[in-house]
């Protein structure tokens, strides 16, 4: 029980530290599940030395990714045996029985108007306990205090604009040297805002994987729909109805120009970029039939990939390009096939649940997620695809839309919470859970960047 | 696409109607714009009010529902789609778009397959009764624009429906 109330009360500072270092976000993450089986961390708040200190806090973003993440549980620095600014200050006779796996240390200084130099190391607690202190030869040939404890160590003078960018690329760092796996705090997710009170009421955004830094690309009267980015991160594709019927466009995320790719009779819809960039695969209906179309964006030739008289709908490439998945309707009601672009041979991919649809890969192609139904229920499910065991990820309601973080690590999707559609974060095992909550209106069509 | 406009655009050029060109998009500039053109006002007022009073019939009834997951007319809605064309039978000139619709249920790109599907067994509905396939289009919105917001059994139910605009 007290162990309980610790824990409810560290989420409540852990959530008050995220609104304090937000307050401007449109989206802010909730974390409802899963915090408590991650590993724990340390990251001690970076001492400023200054007149003018900067609104972002480093080690609090540092903190907050990591704790995102799903597998690290940072704690909170009133449980911290002594806030080091360096590893020589650290003291490991004091961190040995915190349980805490790792200790991020660091310190910002004011060096001249809007610079400031941060410097910051990343120390194992548990090769510390076996290494600090112990002499070592140094390349000088000079004894020297043993460092292979740090695993890490950076440093950079930027401005304090700068301050929220590096502080995801610090939790990069952190991510890859404990976990050998790439971070992904430093992508970007698009979405569309939808607000009825508003006579634009479809946004089209894109923010910070952590909802900071929002940007409105598009807004429209009509539905925007279906964002995804190109594997280069430039531009995005989507569908708009602003001429009251759907039409596909490709916007250049920079320079906000943008060019109509397809504007067929009937439905143009659910665009998705090959791995290599160069071509779109789509849904069109311009035949009558809702069919998968396979386009080469420069030719703009277009290559007919199914053809039946069922729904044949959501695209997505396997991760080398040779095959699609899709939801087709063909068998009675919509599961997932995959079709191979080279001999057209389609086979059947889901078996298990009512319904699966939108249906994509994991970035390593070992696994399947997609929206299951079962007994009614719409959630996130994941299919290891040489085993077929099939897990459902998510307890939320209507889930739609999945899409996966490019370490493979997280899956963002849109649901409802309360009577509202809101963005939510599920880890790949299904452990953590997050809500992003919106500040007015609805959100919808997440589509997570690749790296950038 | 209000009634006021679609009158004034039977006014504007009766013999060279397309309604579908009627579009409040600001951005539509390959259609030409119908203020341009000069008003025929000899044209007349008391045909203009007859199809006036059709249209508003028309519209207390241009909603047809659907079964979830389902395409298929449900019979309740034969009256409704026979008053629909006889009228476009009659009136050659107006055309209609058939806005297919579906509840919150599934994922957004597979319900704007099946709205496309609710449009178009309405438009192959209204062809069987006579109605010249021209005179039709059809534009899905899949769950974009529900009618109630709501996600409870009724809501949904409202939502799964295709509605004809004239």
């Amino acid at each position: 029980m007290a162990t309980m109330l610790k824990l409810i009360k560290f989420k409540w500072l852990m959530l008050l530290a995220l609104f304090a270092g937000a307050a401007n976000a449109s989206l802010e993450i909730v974390i409802t599940d899963g915090v408590d089986s991650a590993r724990p961390i340390a990251v001690v708040p970076f001492k400023f030395e200054g007149a003018t200190q900067p609104s972002e806090n480093i080690s609090q973003i540092v903190a907050a990714d990591l704790m995102r993440s799903g597998k690290f549980n940072p704690i909170h620095a009133m449980k911290m045996p002594q806030q080091p600014q360096t590893s020589a200050e650290f003291n490991v006779k004091l961190w040995e029985k915190s349980g805490v796996e790792a200790v991020v240390v660091g310190s910002i200084k004011e060096v001249g108007l809007d610079r400031y130099n941060i410097r910051y190391e990343l120390i194992d607690v548990v090769r510390a306990k076996g290494g600090v202190g112990q002499p070592m030869m140094n390349a000088a040939g000079r004894l020297v205090a043993g460092s292979n404890h740090i695993l890490h160590s950076g440093q950079i003078t930027i401005s304090g604009k700068q301050f929220r960018s590096y502080a995801h690329k610090v939790s990069d760092v952190v991510y890859e040297k404990l976990t050998g796996e790439r971070g992904a705090f430093q992508t970007k997710i698009a979405y569309v805002l939808v607000n009825d009170k508003q006579e634009f009421r479809y946004r089209l955004a894109v923010s910070d994987y952590d909802g900071e830094n929002e940007q409105i690309l598009l807004r429209s009267k009509e539905p925007l729909m279906s964002p995804t980015w190109s594997p280069d991160g430039t531009k995005l594709a989507y569908v708009t109805f602003e001429r009251k019927q759907s039409q596909i466009y490709i916007q250049d995320r920079f320079t906000a120009r943008r060019s109509i790719l397809t504007s067929f009779k009937g439905i143009n819809s659910a665009p998705v970029w090959s791995p290599d960039g160069r071509k779109m695969a789509m849904t069109l209906s311009k035949d009558g039939n809702t069919e998968i179309y396979v386009m080469d964006i420069a030719s703009k030739a277009l290559n007919k990939v199914t053809s039946h008289r069922a729904i044949d709908t959501e695209p997505s490439w396997s991760p080398d390009g040779s095959s699609i998945l899709f939801t087709s309707e063909r068998g009675g009601n919509p599961q997932i096939y995959s079709v191979d672009l080279a001999s057209n041979q389609t086979s059947r991919v889901t078996f298990e649940g009512e319904m699966n649809l939108a249906g994509r890969y994991t970035p390593n192609g070992l696994a399947i997620v997609m929206v299951n139904r079962t007994n009614g229920q719409y959630n996130i499910a994941r299919m290891d695809k040489t085993t077929r065991y099939m897990q459902v990820l998510t307890r939320t309601y209507l889930d739609e839309s999945p899409s996966i973080a490019p370490n493979g690590s997280m899956i963002i999707y849109s649901t409802l919470h309360g009577s509202s559609q809101v963005l939510a974060l599920v880890s790949m095992d299904g452990r953590f859970k997050a809500r992003l909550p919106a500040a007015n209106g609805r959100v919808k069509s997440p589509a997570w960047s690749p790296f950038l | 696409m209000n009634l006021n406009k679609v009158l004034k655009g039977l006014l504007v050029a009766v013999p060279v109607l397309t309604l579908a060109a009627c579009s409040s998009d600001k951005e539509a500039d390959t259609t030409a714009p119908t203020t341009n053109e000069v008003v025929q006002q000899t044209t007349d007022t008391s045909a203009a009010d007859a199809l006036r009073a059709e249209l508003e019939a028309l519209r207390q009834q241009n909603t047809i529902y659907f079964d979830f997951d389902k395409s298929e007319i449900r019979s309740e809605f034969a009256s409704v789609l026979e008053a629909h064309a006889a009228f476009l039978k009659k009136t050659t000139t107006v055309s209609v778009t058939v806005e297919g619709h579906t509840d919150a249920r599934g994922t957004p790109e597979y319900n704007i397959a099946l709205g496309e599907r609710r449009g178009q067994s309405v438009v192959k509905y209204l062809e069987n009764l006579g109605v010249a396939a021209g005179q039709m289009s059809v534009v899905s919105y899949g769950e974009e624009k529900p009618v109630d917001a709501g996600n409870t059994e009724d809501a949904f139910a409202k939502n799964r429906r295709a509605v004809l605009v004239y």
